[in-house]
């Protein structure tokens, strides 16, 4: 499928675990300012193929990539993926901020921990933004200088979207960014993600197809370690073109 | 079928109060010899213990009075010089093992190594380190003692780091990795920071270890009758001062080698109950 302004565009992308291929062949074009879905069964390669995205991948060890993935048109392969990685933030699975820093410190990590130097009223700027892109500001401005750990889960995996937000990146992945939380914390967030996608790209794993049909514009179908179906998400949901996928939607297997 | 059985019942209850009870007992049993030694030292100890004992000098043989106030400063100088030299090496040490090294041979090595060198009885540490830095420098001092002390703490330190450091979660690394952050920022920022309480509680227990080492000393540090801050000279410490003063013929400093025992047994009591709670506020913090 052709995509008018590709954010990601991959071509042939395989992943590896030493001999196992845990993505297989996968060539999918992204869009820009869309929210994207990644769906499919457990095992089937969902996060692994977003953490080709950000070449968080290649740190496990024995893993490998082939293939081509493009940033703009940019190949990520050949880039430094400290640069890759400024450019394309990650949030996870279960909230993790530092332990040892602050609420305040952790919004900045990406700045602090590269050593770079901010003014005062800069970084004060910067948390304050981050903070109320991610929907955490009111609930938090007057406790900046307690640990970000003293937080509810719902709220550690929003100052972890402050912290990947303040930094500006182009894309946000997120790898089953609710799956850890309760229902109330878990629409906080869905909600949170609609609203960034005039700021940002966002490629979100789930396994919740509901939320995937609420939040998404694009859904890519992943069974297996194979790209089955890739389309925007009303037309994937409602009128599937491979079996595979209806079956999954139809919760023949999951 | 259903009747129930009240004299069985209750002999398995009784059953179970006998086999309860017989395991207390066993349990506590460890903890017997450690009142024994503390009550033993503070039977003989604590009549020698006064100010002059902390603030004097030891008196000449034969005269009574006099303290151990060279041996409690000598004790202090080596362990911190032990620590200076041996906390670097082997916090670096567990840096590369935890966090570059993994699963690597190079790894495995410095593990055997570790874990040998820890093995190494105390008085062959105190033989080389002699060799080291006695013989080249020509006389005992306090640096080679201490030399000999980081020996002995290496090994600890080592596996102690390693250990604490792998249990930073993964996802703390992954978190700062996807923020761009090179590796080594990350660990030094990052893994190195959420670990330390428990790298300190490591150095800790290593330093308690050492600060009652006596072997390493006896050809090194040497003992020293006068106060003296300077590392280059043999220097005084409460394990030497034990020994020295427990084989003299004096009735006087028998009594004072048994203060200088209790004055030892409570600072390393004292590091380890600093050393627990350390241990108990990282528990606290996950």
């Amino acid at each position: 499928m052709k995509i008018a302004y590709p954010i990601f565009r991959t071509e042939d992308l395989c992943a590896y675990y030493g001999d196992f291929m845990a993505i297989k062949h996968v060539t999918v074009q992204i869009p820009q300012h869309q929210v994207t879905a990644v769906m499919g069964p457990s095992g089937c390669g969902k996060t692994t193929f977003i953490r080709c995205l950000n070449r968080l991948h290649e740190l496990t060890p024995g893993a490998r990539i082939t293939g081509k993935v493009y940033l703009r048109d940019e190949d990520i392969l050949e880039m430094d993926p400290i640069v890759v990685r400024r450019r394309v933030g990650m949030v996870f699975q279960r909230p993790n901020p530092f332990p040892t820093m602050t609420i305040y410190e952790n919004v900045l990590a990406g700045y602090k921990l590269l050593g770079i130097r901010l003014k005062r009223e800069e970084a004060d700027r910067i948390v304050e933004d981050a903070l109320r892109k991610a929907a955490l500001w009111e609930e938090v401005k007057d406790v900046l200088h307690r640990r970000g750990t003293f937080l509810s889960g719902g709220q550690q995996q929003r100052l972890c979207i402050a912290r990947a937000l303040a930094v500006n990146p182009e894309v946000l992945l997120m790898d089953e960014p609710t799956s850890a939380l309760d229902p109330k914390a878990t629409l906080q967030i869905e909600n949170l993600i609609v609203e960034l996608k005039n700021t940002v790209t966002i490629v979100i794993v789930t396994h919740n197809m509901p939320q995937a049909g609420r939040i998404s514009d694009y859904t890519a179908f992943f069974y297996l370690g194979e790209l089955i179906e890739f389309g925007p998400t009303a037309e994937v949901f409602t009128n599937p073109k491979d079996p595979r996928t209806e079956e999954y939607l139809t919760g023949k297997f999951s | 079928m259903n009747a129930s059985y009240p004299a069985r019942e209750n002999w398995r209850r009784w059953k179970n109060q006998i086999v309860l009870t017989i395991i207390t007992v066993l349990a506590l049993l460890p903890a017997v010899p450690l009142f024994l030694i503390l009550f033993q030292l503070f039977k003989e100890g604590l009549s020698s213990l006064s100010l002059d004992f902390f603030l004097h000098l030891p008196a000449p043989p034969g005269e009574s009075g006099g303290g151990i106030a060279n041996a409690i400063v000598g004790t202090i100088i080596l362990v911190g010089l032990a620590t200076l030299i041996g906390v670097p090496i082997s916090v670096m040490a567990g840096i590369y093992l935890s966090e570059y090294g993994r699963a690597g041979r190079l790894s495995e090595v410095i593990r055997v190594c570790a874990d040998v060198l820890q093995g190494v009885p105390s008085i062959v540490i105190g033989i080389v380190a002699y060799a080291w830095v006695v013989k080249p420098l020509g006389h005992f001092s306090a640096l080679s003692g201490s030399v000999a002390l980081a020996l002995m703490m290496i090994p600890v330190v080592v596996r102690t780091t390693e250990e604490v450091l792998r249990l930073v979660p993964d996802i703390l690394r992954e978190a700062s990795l996807a923020l761009g952050v090179p590796y080594w920022r990350t660990v030094l920022k990052v893994v190195l920071p959420t670990g330390m309480v428990g790298v300190s509680t490591g150095i800790l227990i290593a330093v308690a270890r050492i600060a009652g080492e006596t072997a390493p000393l006896l050809f090194t540090a040497f003992g020293n009758q006068f106060m003296t801050w300077n590392p280059l000279e043999p220097m005084n410490a409460l394990p030497l001062v034990i020994f020295n003063y427990a084989m003299s013929p004096y009735e006087d400093w028998w009594r004072q080698a048994w203060g200088a025992s209790l004055v030892l047994v409570l600072m390393v009591l004292g590091l380890n109950v600093v050393s627990r709670v350390l241990a108990r506020k990282i528990a606290g913090e996950k």
